[in-house]
């Protein structure tokens, strides 16, 4: 029994201090970093008054958001109108458990739920992400909000099925769905945006037979034959994820020009905020999956991961360089998600759904096949 | 697990599957289901089968309901909240109330295959997932496939029957 409770804490301080002290602050800084960068991208200057280089300005910002006034217009349909913004915001949040944010933090491995069916726990929660969006246009009794919904389901489905059958490649060649044992296959046989892993360097010295043996052995060309595939699932994937978290080029359900806010035009004050930190969210956690699955996790290249090989740097500091270089490499992937935003114009609708239907899905599906028949024909 | 757990989510999916029934609105009962899906999905995960539960959410909650959600807010609802009680169609749903407890009983306590304990599934070093792959392709694997050519003909019937007008 005080195995259960102890085993609950952890989970909750680990599930709370995720949450908490990473998340919400990265949120709300990818926000400050979204008008920084576009402001750099357009040649202006951004917001640079509140604070040193306006570091501040999130804080100015949740301020002003929590003290506007909280308007419901009269013709929606209150419970939906409530219940709307919180079923945006928390699938995102939800879908973080299973990710591995680093190796471990006192002997404490760093990953809320250690499940098999990890990378499934991510499409099934974040999946549920569209009732917030369906719900709000619905329930706001209003046209544009209405087309909004309409359009953020239809694409969030039509795209959930590229982004599910474009990873399965990666399943094949490890061998299993569990974050935290892809992350180990990564660290052994190389991250998966390039298998082709120079073996036998690090910082402790270099290791000439496993060098050489990395790169002339037919294992090593399996790998090259596999990195046509991997990096077709990479490229479907990031784009169906661009659709999912509705971002520029694919961020229809709001576009302005169109439909003035999309689904959350009758919204303000707080309940705005959610929709928009929910998006935010939405591309960490979409950033963090594929840092996971393609670029290695926490995996710092020419690092030991065993910290007995490597005794000045204590266990506590490899920990927690392992937990600053995941989120190094997510931040680096928001930048991209930030840098497309600015520089792209939007997709039509019906580009958007010929994109995703006549070209991602069967690109995925031959995907799966060329993997498998390159696997089948691999020597084990 | 815990058996206050199986109880706290046996009584949401019951509480939820009769709001199903009893609410008016049709976007009512649509989330009603998908929260009495989730339950199921809890479920699941407490017996172990995390694979069976995360499709569970994966299918029912996050795509089918999407689209039954999708279709019903496209209908005129105020039409469905005006309508009457109609008693012929009363006194059919009590007949089928009472002929559908009669079949629940026989089935709780006629069957005897019912009442057997299966062993629990061995922990092996594999997770669930790979067990139901196994058990898949390997066990039932013309049943599978035999599965998926129906599906087929069915996707090649909807688009079809949704092209009619184009010819």
């Amino acid at each position: 029994m005080t195995d259960i409770l102890l085993g609950l804490v952890w989970a909750l301080v680990k599930a709370v201090g995720l949450v908490f002290v990473i998340i919400l602050p990265m949120v709300s800084y990818t926000v400050y970093a979204e008008r920084r960068v576009s402001a750099m991208i357009q040649d202006r200057l951004g917001p640079n008054r509140v604070g040193p280089m306006g570091l501040l300005q999130p804080i100015a910002d949740a301020v002003k958001l929590l003290l506007k006034e909280d308007f419901t217009p009269a013709s929606v349909n209150k419970f939906y109108y409530w219940l709307a913004p919180a079923c945006a915001m928390a699938p995102s949040l939800m879908a973080l458990a299973v990710i591995p944010f680093g190796s471990n933090l006192f002997g404490l491995p760093m990953v809320v739920a250690n499940v098999d069916v990890g990378v499934l726990w991510v499409f099934a929660v974040s999946s549920l992400g569209v009732y917030g969006i369906v719900l709000a246009g619905w329930s706001s009794n209003s046209k544009y909000p209405f087309l909004g919904g309409i359009r953020s389901s239809s694409q969030m489905i039509s795209y959930e099925l590229s982004l599910g059958l474009s990873v399965i490649p990666i399943f094949l060649i490890c061998g299993t769905l569990n974050l935290p044992n892809i992350v180990k296959y990564q660290i052994e046989n190389g991250w998966l945006i390039s298998p082709i892993w120079l073996k036998g360097i690090s910082l402790t010295g270099i290791n000439f037979p496993l060098l050489v043996s990395s790169i002339f052995s037919v294992d090593a060309l399996v790998k090259i034959l596999l990195w046509v595939p991997l990096f077709i699932s990479f490229v479907v994937f990031m784009v169906s994820m661009f659709a999912e978290t509705n971002r520029l080029p694919f961020d229809l359900p709001e576009s302005e020009t169109e439909l003035v806010g999309g689904y959350h035009t009758e919204y303000s004050s707080m309940k705005f905020a959610l929709f928009f930190l929910g998006e935010y969210a939405a591309m960490i956690t979409g950033s963090a999956v594929i840092v996971t699955l393609f670029f290695g996790a926490w995996h710092v290249p020419f690092l030991p991961n065993d910290p007995s090989q490597f005794p000045w740097l204590g266990d506590l500091v490899l920990g927690i360089i392992h937990i600053a270089a995941f989120f190094i490499k997510v931040a680096i992937l928001l930048f991209f998600f930030i840098w497309v935003r600015w520089t792209l114009p939007r997709f039509r609708y019906d580009q958007l759904m010929r994109l995703g239907w006549y070209f991602f899905f069967e690109i995925a599906l031959a995907n799966i096949l060329l993997v498998a028949i390159i696997l089948a024909f691999a020597p084990k | 697990m815990p058996s206050a757990l199986f109880w706290i989510f046996v009584l949401v999916m019951l509480v939820f599957g009769v709001m199903v029934v009893v609410n008016r609105s049709p976007v009512a009962s649509a989330l009603s289901l998908v929260v009495c899906f989730l339950g199921l999905a809890a479920l699941y995960i407490s017996l172990d089968a995390f694979f069976l539960g995360v499709i569970q959410i994966l299918v029912y909650a996050g795509a089918v309901m999407v689209l039954f959600l999708f279709i019903i807010m496209l209908l005129d609802l105020k039409a469905e909240q005006r309508r009457h009680f109609n008693l012929i169609a009363m006194f059919g749903g009590i007949v089928v109330i009472v002929l559908f407890v009669k079949v629940l009983w026989d089935v709780c306590y006629g069957f005897q295959g019912g009442n057997a304990v299966f062993p629990a599934i061995q922990n092996t070093e594999h997770g669930d997932t790979w067990q139901v792959g196994m058990a898949l392709f390997q066990q039932y694997k013309l049943p599978l496939q035999m599965i998926g050519a129906l599906i087929v003909v069915a996707s090649v019937g909807a688009v079809l029957l949704s092209k009619r007008e184009l010819k």
